[in-house]
């Protein structure tokens, strides 16, 4: 059954403004295949996918589907064709019902009433549904199911257009080992049924067991692609990464010193119980964990976004309770967030009052803000951190992932902090922007600064931290030192499992 | 041949360069352009428009609203809205005639008229604050309860038989121009010194450009919030009396409409409607824009009825204009 090829991407490029995303990509998937794409983030996995699926345009390049070659318009002459992609980031409407979610935007009229006609709505959808042999009914709020539900309905979805081709980007991240298995045995049955899935994932275990291919990027090029029969992890992971390890990942020795926090038994209803940890001067603290694991509130509780339930904070030696991130950042306890454009930049205001943000009035007289000094300690720190602007006055939209989490880290420096909480503190960045800003991280801990690092990236995690900290679902499974840590053995407690 | 096409990119680029400045000035300057170019037609089209005596008239005539519109500018810039300023402004004119008709001595009138505005807009900012709700909803709110108190204390009449002092209040000329005038430039300086020179107004900005970055950077959002709108209603409340100076009557219904004018000229002026970019000066444009189109075409006796709906348009296009500007 397998053997032709459905889908064939030719010398694919693509570019952003000066930045090249793509660089003469060539991507074939073979018919009913599973075939995983690979690259670290920023690779250019995504930017191939949204050509894909007609949401980006490429500036060269041929797709073929069923050697007939095609160009996208929009992106509902993709879906049209067949292929439709589920997303990382779920998108459902929370209020509506599951049929109604499915159906959206296309929903069956009756031809006599000019209404949607709900009874055959409904009856495609529980038809779907049994198809994947989920016990709910269509009418059922997507308000009311887990995330791995959703997940499974956006399969629904994505097979109700009559597919040929679903893009499935990360669709583990969210859902529980039970839930994977049960996704890998309905990707079985659309195989079967001649459907071929392109898996996006980052966790080898699941694309050796599931796929047929594998295809790797790497910095917007393309590395090549193998059977999954013929190759092993190890080779696999040379591929992505294209350097060893010790490359990236300076081998730096941190001089710890006294406990600065102590977290006992913090917990958050529904989303972490038992927390319980120490962090020392001058020491890296990673937090491993799958998405979905609670590292992200875990620290957003500490730093006052969030409500504890329960549990005490003590910093340097005393008891402290941050009711709002102010308190934190007062105290010196800094969070360079997650999600940089959301929360850790104003993107259309200019890099200088960005990075001056936090510590704007360290640099007033009479409370008027002195423009010289401000942009004096601006510019120093640009320096320092080697930020690549052609002037500060630029808007922080116009920069690089790379340079825009710089960024975010200056202004966090700038308040000369004591603990630094750093929530994946390079997704979406290149390589190169990655190695500077380890060694930042680095550089900051021989200070004696207590930094804690939420990490879904294995090498990082691997890499930088003194010390890991595995949770799973609320919880930590377990605390490895760097001399111990495995990728197998974090993946291992990650997933709920002992290690031995 | 290589040579040819590096040049070739060279001249391209310089070009696109060029033409990207050209875009940037026309975009920072787009509202000054129009307000010249309105202004120039209108002093072809009236031989009136550009003497002196008529220029003074057209600013005394925003200088209220100017005040106005100086606090919107920043609400608006902290991502806010104020729908309840015109009704502060007609009750605080309204308190400030009440205290001068009981003999309460001028100044400490208008510093009771002043503070009334500012509680209103506490309230207003306490709310929506703390209470996470838009302020749209909040601010209409305020819009309907201070029109109503406006009309109770008033007995729904004007409040008239003021003292002689309070008039000169809005009658002094100096050098010419009438002393609300100069509240409204002061008001100017001051709203300009707040945004950019200080901790406060780089606090605004940044919420208004995202709310989450700021909270994550430690700023206290709520205290910022409530300021902003303490301030927008102080500055009504100054408007109130000079309003109440000006017709020598606490004017219960009056100014209806004005937190729309004061929106336009906000907008007008290029302050983003969702948050974090802008400069009172160019509300100050704004406030002009709206000003001379008034005049001029009082000045060509066009029918009140299609003043606005010319109004109308005006705002709708300078918004385009920004939302170009904005791409």
């Amino acid at each position: 059954m397998t053997g032709q090829n459905i889908l064939q991407m030719q010398n694919i490029h693509k570019a952003f403004g000066g930045v090249i995303a793509l660089d003469n990509v060539s991507f074939n998937v073979k018919k009913g295949s599973v075939h995983a794409l690979m690259g670290e983030n920023g690779a250019g996995k995504s930017t191939l996918m949204k050509i894909l699926l007609g949401i980006n345009k490429p500036d060269q390049g041929t797709i073929c589907i069923d050697n007939k070659e095609v160009t996208w318009d929009k992106p509902s002459d993709a879906l049209a064709a067949g292929i439709s992609m589920i997303h990382q980031e779920l998108n459902p409407v929370p209020h509506l019902s599951i049929a109604e979610n499915i159906f959206l935007g296309r929903e069956p009229i009756n031809k006599r009433t000019g209404f949607i006609d709900y009874k055959r709505m409904n009856e495609e959808t529980s038809h779907l549904l049994k198809e994947l042999d989920l016990q709910v009914a269509p009418t059922e709020l997507v308000a009311n199911l887990s995330v791995a539900k959703i997940q499974l309905i956006e399969i629904a979805k994505a097979i109700s257009y009559q597919a040929q081709i679903v893009v499935m980007d990360e669709p583990t991240s969210a859902i529980s080992n039970k839930e994977v298995d049960k996704l890998f045995q309905i990707i079985q049955k659309l195989k079967t049924n001649g459907v071929t899935v392109i898996y996006i994932s980052h966790k080898m275990e699941e694309v050796f067991s599931i796929c047929d291919d594998v295809t790797v990027l790497r910095d917007g090029s393309f590395i090549g692609t193998e059977s999954i029969r013929e190759i092993n992890m190890n080779q696999l992971v040379s591929m992505m990464v294209g350097r060893k390890i010790e490359d990236v990942f300076p081998q730096v020795t941190h001089n710890t010193g006294e406990v600065i926090l102590k977290a006992n038994n913090l917990e958050s209803k529904g989303l972490f119980q038992n927390i319980s940890f120490q962090l020392k001067k001058g020491e890296i603290l990673g937090f491993a964990g799958l998405m979905g694991a609670g590292r992200t509130e875990i620290m957003e509780a500490i730093f006052g976004l969030r409500k504890l339930d329960k549990g005490e904070l003590i910093y340097k030696g005393k008891k402290v309770i941050f009711k709002h991130p102010q308190d934190a950042v007062k105290n010196k306890i800094i969070l360079v967030p997650e999600d940089r454009k959301n929360s850790g930049l104003v993107l259309n205001h200019s890099i200088r009052q960005n990075i001056s943000l936090t510590t704007i009035g360290n640099y007033t007289q009479k409370g008027l803000i002195k423009a010289k000094k401000e942009r004096s300690v601006v510019e120093r720190i640009i320096e320092k951190l080697r930020i690549k602007v052609s002037n500060m006055e630029q808007s922080a939209s116009s920069l690089s992932g790379g340079n825009q989490q710089k960024v975010v880290l200056a202004k966090c420096l700038l308040s000369d902090p004591e603990i630094i909480i750093l929530d994946e503190p390079t997704r979406g960045i290149d390589i190169k922007a990655k190695s500077e800003i380890y060694k930042i991280i680095n550089e900051l801990a021989q200070q004696g600064k207590g930094i804690i690092m939420i990490s879904s990236e294995m090498p990082e995690i691997l890499g930088l931290s003194d010390r890991i900290l595995v949770l799973h679902q609320g919880q930590i499974t377990g605390e490895l030192l760097k001399k111990d840590a495995t990728q197998e053995k974090i993946l291992q407690l990650a997933m709920g499992r002992n290690v031995s | 041949m290589k040579a040819n096409t590096h040049l070739e990119s060279q001249t391209k680029n310089i070009w696109s360069q060029s033409r990207l400045k050209i875009k940037g000035y026309a975009g920072k300057y787009g509202i000054l352009i129009g307000f010249i170019a309105i202004c120039i037609f209108l002093s072809f089209a009236s031989p009136v428009f550009l003497t002196s005596a008529n220029l003074i008239n057209i600013l005394k005539q925003v200088s209220i609203i100017g005040i106005v519109s100086m606090g919107m500018t920043m609400i608006i810039i902290s991502g806010g809205i104020d729908l309840s300023v015109g009704s502060i402004l007609a009750l605080t004119s309204v308190v400030v005639a009440v205290c001068a008709q009981n003999s309460i001595p001028l100044i400490l009138c208008i510093l009771i008229a002043i503070a009334v505005g500012g509680l209103a807009g506490m309230i207003n900012g306490y709310v929506t604050a703390k209470g996470a709700i838009s302020p749209f909803i909040v601010t209409l709110g305020m819009m309907t309860v201070a029109r109503g108190i406006a009309l109770i204390i008033s007995n729904g009449m004007p409040v008239s038989g003021l003292p002689e002092t309070f008039f000169t209040l809005g009658s002094t000329v100096f050098l010419g121009l009438p002393l609300p005038v100069y509240i409204f430039f002061l008001m100017i300086f001051v709203t300009t010194i707040l945004l950019k020179k200080t901790r406060f107004g780089r606090h605004l900005y940044a919420i208004g450009g995202n709310e989450q970055a700021a909270l994550v950077s430690g700023i206290n959002i709520t205290k910022v919030k409530v300021w902003v709108y303490v301030i927008g209603g102080l500055l009504t409340g100054l408007a109130g009396v000079v309003l109440a100076a000006r017709v020598g009557a606490g004017q219960p219904n009056a100014a209806v409409g004005y937190e729309l004018d004061a929106i336009a000229a906000v907008v007008i002026g290029g302050v983003s409607f969702s948050g974090g970019i802008g400069h009172p000066l160019g509300a100050l444009l704004g406030t002009l824009i709206i000003g001379v189109i008034n005049n001029g075409l009082d000045l060509m006796n066009v029918p009140t009825y299609y003043q606005q709906i010319i109004k109308g348009l005006i705002i709708v296009a300078a918004v385009l204009l920004d939302k170009n500007r904005a791409k």
